[in-house]
């Protein structure tokens, strides 16, 4: 290449990036393509028919989930958990607390009519009662534990202070998420016990229509279960389940997704919880000072033959026909 | 007092995530945890945007009134604290926040979180100011010595502004009608359901 050519090279070159130059203030007036971008509103709008939907960009530091920039769903998951998980658990416990008082002031307890027999029959075995007390240790802890993340800032906090409200909080925590442990043992063991007992049939129909000797003083005819504890096990199981399931997801973060999903089994978790409580109160309240010899079921796992044939006619029934109701284990009465 | 707020002027952000870098070292903030974080919107596509958050300290934080045990607190400068003795990991505040700002050390089995740990705006916590303990647990107190956060102090381009959110404001608006056009303040709708009008 000559200098010549080198030269008309160089101009031409020249030339080109002035015109470059000068073309390039017209074209900006025209379209600024740096102004264009999405901003807060557009991004908030779009979310009126979506609120759960999530802001995500990219990241370049190793934490992935760091990439979602706005995330506002908290907002209705924090006006669930300040007013509706509030309201159900008060209403649920508290409600269930004034309905078996005003029971007991109404109905008074349960007596065994005919007196006790002084004979017993083996209504629970050993292992029955173990899985029974496992289940229902392990519940009363983690319910405490569960209703003070909810009710024990308002109600508990101001009395103790904040340093002593933490402690006992921590100690709540790790009791609640070691203790989940064998209470899911205890519901799956229960399950495998128990469910040839509790299968519905048209006997629970008929005890819910004879008002199932709870109101009213009929007793109607029920197997092993009647229909009212038919009931209390298949709360327990299902409710233990759904517990177990979102409980698990949120011992395990990482498992259940991202936070829109730990919102959710945390909505889950609590309200099924607060039933839960609620429901077992009664379950409490009837195996205890609501009915005379219910508690022997679980306690001794010994229960008084008077108080077996009045509740659980059929039971007796099978039981005396399989030899396990003999003259051998007459009481002698003192 | 003032109202202390974050400003990232997403428009002048190069996503350099100095802010990150000078976060953690300034606080030493634990292994795993980023205080602050650059996020691009639309990557490679026309109107891209990286805008660098943290820890809006909300106006009416969300934070504050999930926590169970109650350990948030707000500052005279309006800068959502929390202390962490109290503090029990129960990972309430990370569900509620609109920013994902509280993060947590994994320091057992099964997922269960440490203390929380999310930005202070340079401001420490509820121990001594500028002592030890204090530095230990929630990093660099700058406020107390009179100087703004260092994400915000150190940026290259001035996207990230700190301070009272009036003067902030005043200065992004003057911005926008200079340049004429602007992507707004991001998460300000959110955090202090307000928009800067121009």
């Amino acid at each position: 290449m000559s200098l010549g050519a080198h030269l008309r090279f160089l101009v031409t070159a020249l030339l080109l990036a002035v015109a470059v130059g000068f073309a390039q203030p017209g074209a900006a007036q025209q379209v600024n393509p740096t102004a264009d971008s999405v901003k807060e509103k557009q991004f908030l709008d779009a979310l009126k028919g979506n609120p759960s939907a999530e802001l995500q960009g990219r990241i370049t530091i190793p934490d992935s989930k760091a990439a979602t920039l706005e995330r506002p769903a908290g907002r209705e998951w924090r006006a669930f958990h300040q007013n509706t998980m509030t309201k159900i658990g008060a209403v649920a416990v508290l409600g269930m607390l004034i309905l078996l008082v005003a029971f007991y002031l109404f109905r008074g307890r349960i007596r065994i009519e005919g007196g006790p027999s002084g004979q017993t029959l083996t209504r629970f075995n050993g292992f029955e009662r173990f899985v029974h007390w496992l289940t229902a240790a392990c519940f009363i802890v983690l319910a405490l534990s569960g209703l003070n993340v909810t009710f024990g800032k308002s109600l508990l906090l101001p009395l103790i202070g904040p340093e002593a409200f933490t402690n006992i909080s921590i100690v709540a925590k790790w009791a609640h998420n070691y203790l989940a442990w064998p209470f899911m043992l205890g519901i799956a063991l229960m399950f495998l016990v128990w469910i040839k007992d509790n299968i519905p049939s048209m006997i629970d129909v008929r005890w819910f229509a004879a008002g199932g000797g709870i109101v009213g003083k009929a007793h109607p005819p029920a197997k092993r279960f009647n229909g009212g504890q038919k009931i209390v096990f298949w709360t327990v199981v299902l409710g233990g389940a759904a517990l177990g399931v979102s409980g698990i997801y949120l011992l395990f973060p990482a498992v259940a997704g991202g936070v829109l999903d730990l919102q959710f089994w945390n909505v889950i978790h609590g309200v099924v919880g607060v039933l839960m409580v609620a429901a077992i109160l009664a379950h409490i309240y009837i195996g205890t000072i609501g009915m005379e010899g219910a508690f022997d079921a679980m306690g001794s796992g010994e229960v008084d033959l008077n108080w077996a044939k009045e509740h659980h006619s059929l039971w007796v029934a099978d039981e005396v026909r399989k030899g396990h109701v003999g003259s051998g284990k007459l009481q002698p009465a003192e | 007092m003032a109202r202390m707020k974050f400003l990232c002027d997403a428009d002048r952000c190069i996503e350099c995530n100095a802010c990150v870098t000078a976060c953690k070292n300034e606080n030493d903030v634990p292994w795993g945890i980023n205080r602050r974080r650059v996020v691009t919107i639309n990557d490679g596509k026309p109107g891209e945007r990286s805008v660098s958050m943290a820890c809006m300290h909300c106006t009416d934080a969300p934070c504050a009134a999930v926590c169970p045990v109650d350990c948030f607190y707000t500052t005279a400068d309006a800068v959502v604290l929390h202390n962490k003795d109290l503090c029990i990991g129960c990972g309430y505040c990370f569900y509620a926040c609109p920013f994902g700002a509280p993060q947590y050390p994994k320091v057992s089995n099964f997922g269960s979180r440490g203390k929380m740990d999310k930005c202070t705006y340079c401001s420490g916590g509820p121990e001594v100011d500028l002592s030890p303990a204090e530095f230990q647990k929630y990093g660099s107190n700058r406020l107390a010595e009179g100087k703004l956060p260092l994400c915000a102090e150190m940026c290259s381009t001035k996207s990230l502004l700190a301070g009272d959110g009036e003067v902030i404001a005043q200065i992004y608006k003057e911005r926008v009608v200079k340049r004429g056009y602007g992507s707004g303040a991001w998460g300000w709708q959110t955090a202090y359901r307000e928009t800067i009008t121009i």
